[in-house]
């Protein structure tokens, strides 16, 4: 039994950490449907790099958490064949940075089988990957893509900030018929607990969160960004007055238009917080939607705090790179103040 | 797996019986096999092989040591693999290029790399892969067999302007093999008979993953085959049997006989003695006691009793060295430990002139840096 799962004996939740909350939906997930597989690059025995499959090869077996060969574009290949025999892989891409094998299977195909068929074949497939920085790890270890997979049509992008909401939003990316890319932040994997229930349920892929309500300005962001853009709200909340509304997307694709324009039409201004680099990040697309259809309510430019046009450094400059609360701070009172 | 040896003392691994098509040239304590021909080399050589191999298992201690200590980030130990790794370099002539991966640490020092450039990059800072002009060493490739088209691609360059005298040597795990990227590299290779050697550090495990997890086939070796192209396999704890077999790969890369083709696949048995990384627990996936018995043929150990019993070692020049390994990894580590950049390295360098975007993001973080202080930006973000 599942060392997470084997706690919830007789309890309606547990605290649990977003890396917990991870292998506690898959679990929940297996446990209720046994055409749900995991498949990947250590997942078995060694439970992932991260743990997240921690005990799942040994409650379910080597035919359903299965160690591949060293290859990701077999790993995502070979899942869309198995989708194709009704079955529902999980496959897991060990970091988002060695995703890019894959990218022809995720981009030509998983995206584009449905409609290529007129809707006679389809993907329902979760690809799971660590993504983002501030955990000093080598190169390659630490990208944000997400902008690559929220570009190409066909696919889901989903990204939790919370335990409740990994689990949530995991068991309804499972549930879902198309092919989502479940992108996990890291960073947070460990950083704090929240009740998680024990019983399956699942977080909408098409309601953004509002974490924190406010009036003067909209803060937009998701995954391991929301914890500095929280603390940076109430930060200014205490040192300057500014009531400010933090938004986690939670799904990056399909975007929640209306929670995203009903926020900028109450606060009339706009911050958006990403670890991606700035240009074509998912901020261009957030700022351009809010000018489409809600341009009328605006009172300053739209702020973009984000990553640099420039590879991620290695770890000594991690931490000018990635959007810091006094980074989110400083272009908070810059628009408030426009 | 099991197959005892003829003394019955102790567990072979399979993968170096001596009955195999293994190249050996010791033993398992490091005397002469019978019938092996010891390759052509000095007895200052010999040394250097010897010496480079034993600094290497001191860089390797000290680096889960500092890294443990947070004086480095994570590290990709090499115990029992730095007598391939040194010998493959120093089969390689001057003017040859060196494809390293993430854990080759030891082959580039010995193809001229020092030791600082080693510590830089896990200290978070890219200087030490800014490899000066006179070292033919690529920046360690950390995605799985992204290197092998590209070592080809080097080669074949060479090849395409008259440089036949330049070989290109491509490390690769047996992880790699399972990439599309090695069957590319290597299809070229042979497609193109460009002068490169490709050596698979076959260490058995790929991460969590073990070699029989990898392939169907028996061995890494016989891919060559399916590409036109030379397999060998070699014992890779015998650092003799791979400086022969890496020279005359090399040989052939740079002069082939008539009917040969350059390239050669190079399967160099190993064992990952030690974790993945500074970062991975083998105890969770894999038994002790077959580390033991791979123990039990360390290439340190090896090589040593070999020049003691040829008379080119004794414990006072054996002590000598290593005092100056010791003090050669610790002068690296404090000088490496003075290394900084400033922010404003994020920007440079991503083209050869800093476009005027990017220069005002700089601008932006350095406004941001004066008005409030660095260690707003030291801030924990979870």
């Amino acid at each position: 039994m599942s060392s997470t799962a084997s706690t919830q004996t007789g309890q309606n939740a547990q605290r649990l950490t977003l890396v917990e909350a991870i292998q506690d939906g898959l679990y929940t997930e297996m446990s209720r449907d046994d055409s749900v597989v995991v498949l990947g690059e250590d997942v078995g025995k060694n439970g992932g790099v991260f743990r997240a499959t921690d005990q799942l090869y040994e409650e379910f077996g080597e035919d359903r958490v299965i160690d591949t060969p060293l290859a990701e574009a077999g790993i995502v290949g070979a899942s869309i064949g198995l989708a194709q025999t009704g079955m529902k892989p999980v496959p897991e891409m060990q970091f988002m940075g060695f995703m890019y094998p894959a990218f022809d299977q995720i981009v030509s195909h998983a995206a584009r089988l449905r409609s290529r068929s007129q809707g006679q074949y389809s993907v329902p497939m979760v690809i799971r990957a660590p993504y983002g920085g501030g955990i000093r790890a080598p190169e390659h270890h630490s990208e944000s893509k997400e902008a690559f997979f929220v570009h190409e049509p066909g696919l889901k992008v989903v990204s939790p900030s919370t335990p409740y909401d990994a689990k949530g939003l995991l068991a309804a990316s499972i549930h879902d018929p198309d092919p989502v890319i479940f992108l996990e932040p890291k960073l947070i994997y460990r950083a704090f607990r929240e009740d998680v229930p024990a019983k399956p349920y699942e977080v909408s892929l098409s309601e953004a969160a509002v974490r924190r309500e406010g009036s003067d300005i909209s803060v937009y962001t998701w995954g391991a960004m929301t914890r500095p853009a929280l603390i940076a709200a109430e930060n200014l909340s205490q040192s300057h007055g500014i009531d400010v509304e933090v938004i986690d997307l939670r799904t990056l694709s399909p975007l929640d238009v209306e929670t995203i324009t009903n926020s900028f039409k109450k606060t009339g201004r706009a911050a958006i917080v990403h670890e991606a680099p700035k240009t074509v990040g998912l901020g261009a697309e957030i700022a351009t939607t809010i000018q489409e259809e809600a341009l009328v309510h605006q009172e300053a430019p739209i702020k973009r705090i984000a990553g640099f046009d420039a590879p991620m450094p290695l770890h000594s400059l991690e931490d000018y790179y990635l959007p810091q609360a006094v980074r989110i701070q400083d272009g908070i009172r810059e628009t408030v103040d426009f | 797996m099991n197959m005892k040896n003829e003394a019955g003392s102790k567990d072979v691994p399979a993968a170096v019986r001596e009955d195999s098509d293994l190249v050996q040239v010791l033993d398992a304590e490091g005397n002469v096999l019978p019938q092996a021909s010891v390759p052509d080399i000095s007895d200052r050589q010999l040394l250097e092989l010897y010496e480079t191999i034993k600094l290497a298992r001191h860089f390797d201690q000290r680096a889960i040591s500092f890294q443990r200590q947070g004086r480095l980030a994570t590290y990709a130990p090499m115990t029992g693999q730095e007598g391939s790794q040194v010998a493959t370099s120093l089969a390689l002539a001057e003017q040859d290029w060196l494809f390293p991966t993430y854990r080759e640490h030891a082959a580039k020092y010995a193809h001229g790399m020092d030791l600082v450039s080693l510590f830089e990059p896990l200290r978070g800072y890219r200087d030490g892969y800014a490899i000066p002009d006179d070292v033919n060493v690529m920046p360690e490739y950390i995605p799985i067999a992204t290197q092998v088209p590209q070592a080809m691609g080097m080669a074949w360059g060479h090849k395409l302007q008259g440089k036949t005298d330049t070989a290109v040597l491509c490390h690769l795990g047996d992880g790699a093999t399972s990439e599309g990227d090695f069957h590319e590299g290597l299809n070229f290779a042979g497609v193109f008979d460009v002068p490169a050697v490709f050596v698979c550090n076959n260490n058995q495990w790929a991460i969590s993953v073990p070699r029989e997890r990898q392939t169907a086939s028996e061995t890494i070796a016989e891919k060559a085959q399916a590409y036109g192209i030379d397999g060998v396999r070699v014992d890779g704890l015998d650092p003799l049997a791979v400086y022969k077999v890496a020279s005359a790969a090399l040989e052939k890369a740079r002069n082939p006989g008539p009917g040969e083709l350059r390239p050669t696949l190079i399967e160099s048995v190993q064992y990952r003695f030690g974790a993945h990384t500074t970062a991975d627990d083998p105890s969770v996936y894999r038994d002790e006691s077959e580390e033991e018995a791979w123990r039990d043929r360390d290439p340190v150990d090896r090589i040593e009793t070999y020049l003691y019993n040829e008379g080119i070692l004794d414990s006072d020049l054996e002590s000598e060295i290593q005092d100056s390994i010791e003090q050669e990894v610790s002068e690296a580590i404090e000088t490496a430990e003075q290394t900084e950049t400033s922010p404003d390295n994020i920007v440079e360098h991503v083209y050869e002139d800093v476009p005027a975007r990017l220069e005002e993001q700089r601008d932006e973080l350095n406004r941001l840096r004066e008005k409030y202080d660095d260690g707003a930006f030291s801030e924990v973000l979870e």
